[in-house]
């Protein structure tokens, strides 16, 4: 009887020893499992197609979609001296430049209209996120044809006031401006309710401290609103900044290959569309892919070192 | 004090209704014009509204593309991309939250990769496989880019992440395996974020426009973005008809908006406050 008891217990440690093990590996399998779908997807749909995109992009085009023969940096070369992508990437940059600040400066401000304490919220907040569940393909159209040289709505309410608005979409000095209004037209809700959000989280007692302090609603706007809203405001500005430079709905929407006005609004995503899907060259479509990955890095980066410097976190 | 307060509510709401109207009158102008004739639609002076109501339009642009088939393909790309992306993000999400396995780190990382790299990038290797597999022209090849979600297992992580250990624990106690404690403890107590991830992946589903423009060609397998492409594609002058296309396109989201605005303005705050 002595000799079993000691047994008997390293037996309960063994088997607690082997139940702890059991459970770590029981929940390795389940981790493994179930994060399974998400990185077997991620891999075929999105990892592998980075390698092949960059290895594409190295080689020239093949017949009927077969990739060609192993060509350098010759497709690079040939972007860099390409007068379209560059006239491209200066239309993207001008819109990502000019429509995010002034979408964002906009939602800004109807943000704080509503977030005063006032009646009917709701209603104008659904109003305002209306463009945002339109498909694109719709709003581009009912914007062509406000924009219509001749029948369209904006030209007629010009005329009223005897001016004599010019062909909007294909009018080199107002093509790009079409699309950059398009564009601060279907992003303002959405900054909006990003914003409206950060708001609401700014605690109302740092507003009575400023109260108490005896601050104005300006001061107190730029005191108290503007530090508190500023990590919303970066994440907005991101994210808005990315989508910008990405633009392409509107304007393939919007261009009309028999009229000039194309090469004014060309952006680098319709060119990467047009290489690679029209014209059929997929391997210049990826080294336009790669030039887009490569600005849109080098953006992000920068807006991460210059956060330091407005960015306000608790 | 109180006559102050009154102007500037009156100055605020001013403001306001300007910027609806606005908003609105793309919208109006799109509904006025679906419901005149070519010749009323070009006339000068516009009428705002229609003499005649032709709603002839809506049936004419009906019969000159498949809208029924267009909603069918539309709908089914939108289902089967929110249930994909929310049910295996949620897992994913959660395996990467709560329990500690090796490699952790290294495919998480894979996870935020997707997110910093442009969809362009992807495109023209994903086209390629799809029409490997023999999948253009299908509602396949709308559903496959968005089947699982890096955007999604990240977001639904940050949720996971803001529930307590002891939960789980009193589960695994209890005897439960860690699909049971997800499946019945997780689960119920991440709703709110999947509701936000379903919302966000139908809406994004819903604008893409590029992708199923290039995987499906043949008429019958077009979403509805694609389908008005090439309705102004082929008729581009027609505004009247255009137009028509356009209300038949947008209304059912559009009121799928107004019954669910709450969950969708609230959803859109999350992924943005989250994400």
């Amino acid at each position: 009887m002595k000799a079993s008891t000691p047994k008997y217990e390293t037996n309960i440690t063994m088997t607690k020893h082997n139940g702890f093990l059991n459970r770590k590996y029981q929940d390795y399998a389940w981790a493994y499992l179930m994060i399974a779908p998400t990185i077997i997807g991620l891999l075929i749909l999105n990892i592998w197609p980075i390698f092949e995109t960059v290895k594409l992009s190295l080689h020239g085009n093949g017949n009927f979609g077969a990739i060609g023969e192993f060509i350098g940096f010759e497709n690079y070369k040939t972007l860099l001296g390409d007068k379209d992508l560059w006239s491209a990437a200066i239309n993207t940059f001008k819109y990502a430049v000019i429509s995010v600040p002034l979408s964002i400066f906009i939602s800004l401000f109807i943000a704080v209209l509503l977030n005063s304490n006032i009646k009917g919220k709701s209603i104008y907040r659904t109003i305002y996120f209306l463009p945002i569940i339109s498909a694109p393909a719709a709003i581009a159209m009912v914007w062509r044809w406000l924009y219509n040289g001749d029948y369209g709505l904006i030209n007629y309410l010009l005329s009223l006031v005897g001016i004599k608005g010019p062909q909007w979409t294909s009018d080199p000095k107002t093509a790009l401006w079409c699309v950059i209004i398009i564009g601060i037209y279907t992003t303002l809700g959405y900054n909006m309710v990003l914003l409206l959000a950060g708001l609401q989280d700014i605690p109302s007692s740092l507003y009575e401290a400023a109260d108490i302090d005896g601050a104005g609603s300006v001061g107190k706007f730029f005191a108290v609103t503007l530090p508190l809203i500023s990590p919303t405001m970066f994440f907005v500005v991101i994210t808005s900044i990315i989508a910008g430079l990405q633009v392409f709905d509107y304007i393939f929407m919007i261009w009309d290959t028999k009229k000039i006005g194309i090469q004014y609004t060309q952006s680098i995503v319709l060119l990467f569309y047009k290489n690679s899907f029209i014209l059929n060259n997929k391997s210049y479509g990826s080294a336009i892919a790669i030039f887009l990955l490569v600005i849109i890095l080098l953006i992000t980066f920068v807006q991460l070192r210059l956060q330091k410097k407005w960015v306000h976190y608790q | 004090m109180e006559k102050k307060s009154h102007v500037n509510k009156l100055i605020i709401h001013t403001i306001l209704i300007i910027g609806a109207v606005g908003m609105l009158l793309p919208f109006m102008w799109m509904l006025s014009t679906s419901l005149k004739s070519f010749t009323e639609a070009t006339q000068i002076p516009p009428t705002i509204i229609p003499k005649k109501f032709v709603w002839k339009n809506y049936s004419d642009v009906v019969k000159l593309l498949p809208f029924g088939k267009f909603y069918m393909n539309t709908f089914l790309m939108i289902g089967f991309r929110v249930i994909g992306s929310v049910f295996f993000s949620a897992m994913a999400g959660y395996a990467f939250a709560k329990i500690k396995f090796p490699g952790k780190n290294i495919l998480f990382a894979l996870v935020l990769l997707q997110l910093m790299v442009p969809g362009q990038i992807f495109i023209i290797p994903q086209y390629a496989l799809v029409a490997k597999l023999g999948w253009l022209n299908t509602v396949k090849a709308l559903v496959v880019p968005g089947i699982v979600s890096a955007f999604g297992t990240f977001l639904l992580r940050q949720f996971f992440m803001t529930l307590p250990e002891e939960l789980e624990e009193a589960a695994i106690i209890d005897g439960c395996n860690r699909w049971q404690v997800f499946w019945k403890i997780m689960i119920p107590l991440t709703k709110s974020g999947m509701v936000a991830l379903g919302i966000f992946t139908a809406l994004f589903a819903w604008k893409d426009l590029m992708w199923p423009l290039i995987v499906n060609m043949s008429v019958d397998k077009m979403t509805l973005s694609a389908g008005l492409a090439s309705l102004q594609g082929q008729y581009s002058t027609n505004y009247h008809q255009l137009m028509a296309g356009s209300i038949i396109a947008i209304w059912p989201m559009v009121l799928i908006f107004f019954i669910f605005q709450k969950q969708f303005i609230e959803g859109i705050a999350t992924t943005g406050s989250k994400g």
